[in-house]
């Protein structure tokens, strides 16, 4: 049997719309295989997984924690991806954003206040742009390939974090264990009902910064400069469209959206700065814009999605002793779907058989009817 | 002098993986293909090869298992990319983040269990000759493969028409398909023979390298081999040596540390990753080399028209 691609006259609309349902649908159904091959009933893993842990108000909370660092990621992200460009090293840029806010409540405890958390938020945006901005002045100025260079960039933060929170930056009334102190009451982001969950103003972020640049891509010139450069590079530089300042305006803008996304995890979610302070969130948040079709209010959705996939893989977890690396494996399946049902909008999929040989041995094509039908 | 042979082998060592995966991903981006999944062919082949490995009690199994295991998750990228003619490098992320999540599962099981090691070659009486008896004729049998496979694509990709084809692929897919060339039938092969690589580089972490699961212990390894190919300029001999200096790297920040050198160690551990993104810089600078050695049509999806 044979794939073959039919070039649609112009792209689909309905599948454009469907194409990142039918991959959450056959996701289901792959991990409902996965499930079984675990000796798990995949109805009852399905609903540990997905039901559960969304069925009280204070889970809804927990997803919200969730949801906010993956959708502010992504997010910017998309913007990246639109414009063609290569940004895989978010999970180090929020790492930097942690790092740079939490310079406030870590080595300057004694300042308090209203002031606080804002400029804790704005050095964080402020850490992850400059760490991103270092393979956007390389791409721009070398050409060196973004993807490799921002991705080992991912490593040396992490390491550099892990050298922080067990050296210089370590609690000395800690007992030893490789943590900050814990921040003080004004460097904590405020819960925003705090009487029903955890939730805190990072997913207030999240919503503002994708209606932001939803407005940005659909309704400004910049985002117009996005679309057209990421499209075809030629007509950008025809219509004057900067290639290297379109480098650097992406990097700067999903760099300084994954720091804020670092520093609200630590300062809301963590409350300290510790070895790890993500699950891989820069990471997850690639999935989190593709399974969006790169689209700022489709990512909202996409990282509740997302979200859930993480809060299911701990309840399966406690619940049936199934590693919680379950979540990633669904992850990383969903995201081979939707890859692969997006061609779905600019191609027609035709399978071709082999030809059958029937018992008397006349020759027949497999699927005459849809050679007759082109 | 056994300390120079000594860290000398131990270079090898850390050298090999980087090299097989490196050449495996050199044949992919010589016919057009840009695979990023290199990382996670790399630790499902570590996982597979140990999980064999550890079921069997033969190591030779488990070598067997980490390249099939390898072959069949590139053939995942094949699929998607060349029949679906999906966008190379969010697959090839994708496969990547895939292979992460599915090592740790199928791993839970082998942590901390003893593995198997390969044994290394001892020919008796050759072995044991000081110096060059142990660096030539007593290292693991990965060590052997990984130069024997450089030779051998080399001879491929610049010996034979069949290379000439697989070279004229990636330079232009579009004048290949007209000549009448099976583009996409070529590039499955280019790309199962990148997977089945990846796979024996991650077998060789988990049977020979240090014989145990742990879980992401490729840890970055298909990302530097990646920017080894480019550092390379898409050459095989230049691979080989690329991945000699970054297995020197990798051994040297290793004993910067045993040596207790007062620099940090978590600064000594980010040397390889600095370290390549200093030599991308430096081959990247010189834009015309680049552009020449680059595989015309690398990363761009083929879909032939009828």
């Amino acid at each position: 049997m044979r794939i073959e691609l039919v070039k649609r006259p112009q792209r689909s609309a309905l599948f454009s719309i469907l194409s990142p349902f039918i991959a959450f649908a056959l996701t289901i159904i792959a991990g409902a295989i996965m499930f079984a091959l675990l000796g798990v009933n995949p109805l009852n893993a399905f609903e540990i997984y997905f039901v559960e842990p969304i069925s009280q108000v204070w889970q809804l909370h927990e997803l919200a924690i969730k949801a906010a660092p993956l959708i502010l990621i992504a997010v910017g992200l998309s913007v990246c991806y639109k414009a063609n460009i290569w940004n895989i090293g978010a999970e180090g840029q929020f790492i930097f954003g942690a790092i740079f806010g939490s310079i406030i409540p870590v080595l300057f405890p004694q300042f308090e206040g209203p002031l606080v958390i804002p400029l804790m938020l704005l050095l964080g945006m402020v850490g992850g742009a400059l760490y991103a901005s270092i393979p956007a002045f390389l791409k721009t100025r070398f050409s060196t390939n973004e993807i490799l260079t921002s991705l080992m960039l991912v490593y040396v933060a992490q390491l550099f974090l892990d050298w922080l929170v067990r050296g210089p930056w370590r609690d000395p009334q800690g007992h030893g264990f490789p943590q900050t102190i814990q921040f003080g009451d004004s460097a904590v982001l405020p819960e925003l009902m705090p009487d029903a969950g955890r939730a805190n103003w990072g997913f207030v972020f999240a919503l503002v910064a994708a209606v932001a640049i939803w407005l940005m891509m659909s309704r400004t010139l910049k985002g117009f400069e996005v679309r057209v450069l990421g499209s075809s590079p030629r007509a950008g530089r025809f219509a004057g469209f900067g290639f290297n300042r379109m480098v650097f305006f992406t990097f700067l803008l999903s760099g300084a959206l994954a720091g804020l996304a670092g520093i609200s995890e630590v300062s809301g979610a963590i409350g300290q700065l510790q070895p790890v302070i993500s699950p891989g969130y820069g990471f997850t948040a690639i999935i989190v814009a593709f399974l969006g079709r790169l689209n700022p209010l489709g990512i909202v959705a996409a990282g509740l999605v997302l979200a859930l996939t993480y809060l299911g893989g701990e309840a399966v977890q406690s619940a049936l002793g199934i590693s919680d690396k379950v979540a990633r494996v669904f992850q990383g399946m969903l995201l081979f779907f939707v890859l692969g049902c997006d061609t779905l909008i600019h191609y027609r999929i035709r399978l071709i058989g082999m030809a059958l040989v029937k018992p008397n041995g006349a020759k027949l094509e497999a699927a005459p009817k849809l050679e007759e039908a082109r | 002098m056994d300390i120079t042979v000594n860290i000398l082998l131990t270079i090898a060592t850390a050298a090999t993986p980087l090299l097989i995966a490196a050449i495996g991903e050199l044949v992919v981006e010589r016919s057009g293909v840009l695979n990023l999944g290199v990382e996670g062919m790399m630790i499902m082949g570590a996982v597979g090869g140990f999980g064999a490995g550890y079921l069997t009690g033969s190591p030779w199994i488990g070598l067997l298992a980490a390249i099939i295991v390898g072959a069949l998750f590139s053939l995942l990228f094949a699929v998607m990319t060349l029949s679906l003619a999906t966008n190379q490098v969010a697959t090839g992320l994708s496969l990547t983040l895939l292979g992460l999540g599915l090592s740790g599962m199928i791993g839970t099981t082998f942590v901390g269990q003893p593995g198997v090691r390969l044994p290394n070659l001892d020919i008796p009486g050759i072995s044991s000759i000081p110096v060059v008896g142990k660096l030539i004729f007593g290292q693991d049998p990965v060590f052997y493969i990984s130069i024997a496979l450089t030779a051998a694509v080399m001879w491929f990709l610049f010996r034979t028409r069949t290379g000439l084809t697989l070279r004229s692929i990636g330079d232009s897919h579009t004048s290949a398909h007209a000549l009448g060339i099976k583009v996409i039938r070529y590039r499955y092969l280019a790309v199962i023979f990148g997977g089945a690589c990846a796979g024996l580089a991650g077998g060789h972490l988990s049977l020979v390298y240090t014989p145990q699961w742990v879980e992401n212990m490729s840890a970055g390894r298909g990302w530097i081999a990646l920017a080894l190919v480019v550092f390379a300029s898409w050459r095989p001999w230049r691979v080989l040596a690329g991945a000699y200096i970054f297995g020197a790297v990798w051994i040297g920040q290793l004993h910067a540390q045993a040596f207790g050198i007062p620099v940090p160690s978590q600064f000594l551990s980010s040397l390889p990753y600095l370290a390549t993104i200093v030599v991308l810089v430096l081959i990247s600078r010189n834009k015309r080399l680049t552009m020449m050695n680059t595989p015309a049509s690398l990363g761009q999806p083929f879909v032939p028209d009828r």
